[in-house]
């Protein structure tokens, strides 16, 4: 990407450095664009009468997006991480991938992203060339086009390597309306596979439990898993959530939180990976609160629940989809678990940090 | 998962249920000490499948809630008014209320308060910054002391000068001896920690059962074995008998482990230490022997906690004091889920994963509603 081997301070002045750090972004981002609307099942799919690709003018400060009658779903997010890398992904994966999934959770498919960049003075350019390569590779892979972007260099001592946020638009078509608000009683919870690999892999990725293990992320995107849902399970699909920070258990406390109805989830029926299982035993943590990035919880109707866990398991990255729960009257507003011996207890959010036991 | 599942199985856990309540003919409360064992109690759901004439008490298992009020007052305090040293702690510590700060108020005005996931983070902290002062603020039982013991032992082979510790560890016999003895309650039984055990060995607990004719199993942490103690002191009662038995013996032995003990004698000796709730127990905490008083933070700085008074009742109507001495259990306190909750802890009860509050705040606030 540059002739420096390191981010320096010029590098977010504006000037000369800042053009030749910003050329590589869009190299590697016009590549995803052109292959995404190459028709890798993004852009090419989406009616060019309604929603054309932007014009080609990636250097300006905004993209001007045509809307013509469709609704837009506009989302976006900050990606910090420690470490930058680990086991199946890296923070630029990540970026993409979390904004893609805020996006499909609405119904809608990822259109244009728009990416800025806050790195440390200092920070080794063979990692940044990485990162934009994972976070180009990954969009085209989604369909989704990079079309606007910031840098700035902050001063050594003053960033932690590297922060990414990523703004992401995307288009719902007609009939699809997901939000908790629709969910009824007998409703059916699905989870699209085996929960708390990212948040096990970071963690020991960080290096600070001294445990080893085989466990990789799960940061992917999501965006077709959700079109095959939808697919299956139309207007009876009442609301997506992607599990992210907080885990599981968080999530499904903020569908049902607001609502005059309750949820039941059963233990036993939660996939969890026996390596992240292990790891947790070892360290007085529970998977339901670990984050994920590539995972997502379903609420549906009845009628279709077994229909979308078919077509959940038929998608490589839903083929461990489980149905875990139902939607109950009451208690309302509350999530409780069967457990594995048969007690029930609340299962409530995350509060406050995860932390090992002291004993 | 192996040796995993098996202990958290529904069908084995129904045939020990059975049993139970088949045994429990009579009225019992049974003490664990361990918050570990709490957490699986209040997270397995477990309390709810037991008979009603079987009392389950949480006793003072948790470390930083047994950690006196004098104690907390005075290490935040330190480290309010030395922002050039490096403080080190287990999570847990940060949010724990002060008279009248926490440790991570303390960090918000400037000082470097650090969370270490093992005591091991502290020795590589004082490594990497050998100009600053390093000080370990640790707490914990039986299980923790011999960690910290080895690190200092490193420190010191290492020629280490810029790490300190301040040593609020706690012995578990004493204390239990002291509940035993307590006026306003009965225990007939206790479900003992399986890690603590691990290092000092079932036979310390061989008075209770001499001297005060109770039985005590000592056990792991899934919710089988957790159910498994209660009916071998079930058992134990109907038969007369008050023994000191084994659940876990995949993990605990008779004598216990005694290198870590030899580590932990080697840098500790026994002294007299406050606990909040239970007051002052001879012997049941450690002080660091002449041969590592350099490394003694309260001695280095100067930390007097006799300068502070025991308010342990806090500021409102808190009642850790009476959870930790199982007088109450946590939704008898006026300020349990009102104005008590994990993200606005009144006593590090509510604090801490392994606090009996933060507990059954977690897992059976609503007892009620199911």
């Amino acid at each position: 990407m540059s002739k420096h081997d390191r981010v320096l301070l010029a590098h977010g002045s504006g000037g000369v450095m800042s053009a030749e750090l910003i050329a590589g972004f869009v190299r590697a981002f016009s590549s995803a664009q052109s292959a995404a609307s190459g028709g890798v099942g993004g852009l090419s799919a989406v009616p060019s009468t309604s929603l054309p690709a932007p014009s080609p003018t990636p250097l300006n400060d905004q993209a001007i997006l045509p809307a013509s009658g469709k609704r837009l779903a506009f989302t976006t997010d900050s990606y910090v991480i420690s470490p930058i890398f680990f086991p199946g992904g890296d923070i630029g994966k990540l970026a993409v991938c979390g904004t893609v999934n805020d996006l499909a959770m609405g119904g809608a498919r990822p259109l244009y992203m728009s990416v800025s960049f806050i790195i440390e003075e200092g920070f080794l350019m063979s990692e940044l060339d990485l990162i934009v390569a994972s976070m180009a590779s990954e969009a085209a892979g989604a369909g989704v086009a990079i079309v606007t972007g910031d840098t700035k260099v902050v001063e050594k001592g003053k960033g932690d390597g590297i922060f990414i946020n990523t703004t992401g638009i995307g288009v719902v078509e007609d009939g699809i309306d997901l939000g908790p608000e629709n969910i009824k009683e007998g409703d059916k919870v699905l989870v699209s596979g085996t929960i708390g690999d990212h948040g096990t892999a970071a963690l020991l990725a960080r290096g600070d439990f001294k445990i080893e293990a085989d466990i990789n992320s799960d940061c992917a995107p999501l965006h077709e898993l959700s079109a095959d849902i939808i697919a299956a399970g139309g207007a009876s699909v009442r609301t997506m959530r992607d599990a992210t920070r907080g885990g599981v258990a968080t999530i499904l406390n903020e569908l049902i939180e607001e609502s005059t109805l309750g949820m039941t989830v059963r233990e036993a029926s939660i996939p969890v990976r026996d390596s992240v299982q292990g790891a947790c035993e070892l360290l007085g943590f529970e998977p339901v609160y670990l984050a994920n990035e590539g995972k997502l919880v379903a609420i549906v109707g009845p009628e279709v629940a077994e229909d979308v866990l078919v077509a959940m398991q038929a998608n490589p990255l839903g083929k461990d989809a489980a149905l875990i729960g139902e939607i109950i009257a009451k208690p309302a507003g509350m999530v409780l678990l069967e457990t594995t011996i048969g007690g029930r207890r609340i299962l409530g959010k995350l509060s406050g940090q995860l932390l090992p036991r002291i004993c | 998962m192996k040796y995993i599942d098996e202990f958290k199985d529904l069908v084995r856990g129904s045939g020990i249920l059975k049993e139970i309540v088949r045994l429990a003919t009579f009225k019992v409360s049974f003490m664990e000490i361990c918050g570990s064992h709490t957490h699986v109690i209040c997270k397995s759901g477990l309390r709810a499948l037991l008979p009603d004439n079987i009392n389950l008490i949480s006793g003072p298992g948790c470390p930083v809630c047994v950690t006196s009020q004098p104690e907390i007052d005075a290490i935040i305090d330190f480290a309010d008014s030395n922002k050039d040293v490096i403080i080190t702690t287990f999570g847990d510590m940060l949010r724990v209320p002060g008279s009248s700060s926490t440790l991570e108020q303390v960090r918000a005005r400037a000082t470097d308060v650090r969370v270490i996931y093992s005591p091991l983070g502290a020795l590589s902290i004082a490594r990497q910054s050998p100009q600053k002062e390093v000080v370990l603020l640790s707490v914990g039982f039986e299980t923790t002391a011999p960690l910290i013991a080895s690190v200092l032992q490193t420190a010191q082979a290492e020629g280490i000068t810029n790490l300190t510790v301040y040593p609020l560890h706690k012995l578990t016999p004493p204390a239990m001896a002291v509940l035993l003895d307590s006026k306003d309650m009965r225990i007939d039984g206790f479900i003992c920690p399986g890690h603590v055990t691990a290092i000092i060995g079932a036979d310390a607990y061989g008075f209770i059962a001499k001297d005060y004719k109770r039985p005590c199993v000592v056990t792991g942490f899934e919710p089988l074995d957790a159910l498994f103690a209660i009916y071998m002191l079930l058992l134990q009662i109907k038969e007369g008998r008050a023994d000191i038995e084994n659940e876990y013996k995949r993990v605990v032995s008779g004598t216990g482990n005694a290198r870590a003990r030899a580590i932990m004698d080697h840098v500790f000796e026994p002294s007299d230490a406050l606990w909040r709730g239970l007051g002052s127990i001879p012997m049941s905490g450690l002080s660091l022997r002449d041969d590592y008083m350099g490394f003694s933070a309260a001695k280095r700085f100067g930390i007097d906690i006799t300068k502070y008074t025991d308010s342990s009742k806090g500021t409102l109507d808190c009642r850790c004091a009476d959870v930790l001495r199982g007088v109450i259990n946590p939704a008898q306190c006026p300020l349990f889920a009102t104005a008590c909750t994990p993200t606005a802890p009144q006593g590090p009860c509510m604090v801490s994963d392994e606090g009996a509050c933060a507990a059954w705040y977690t897992y059976e606030r609503t007892a009620v509603a199911l």
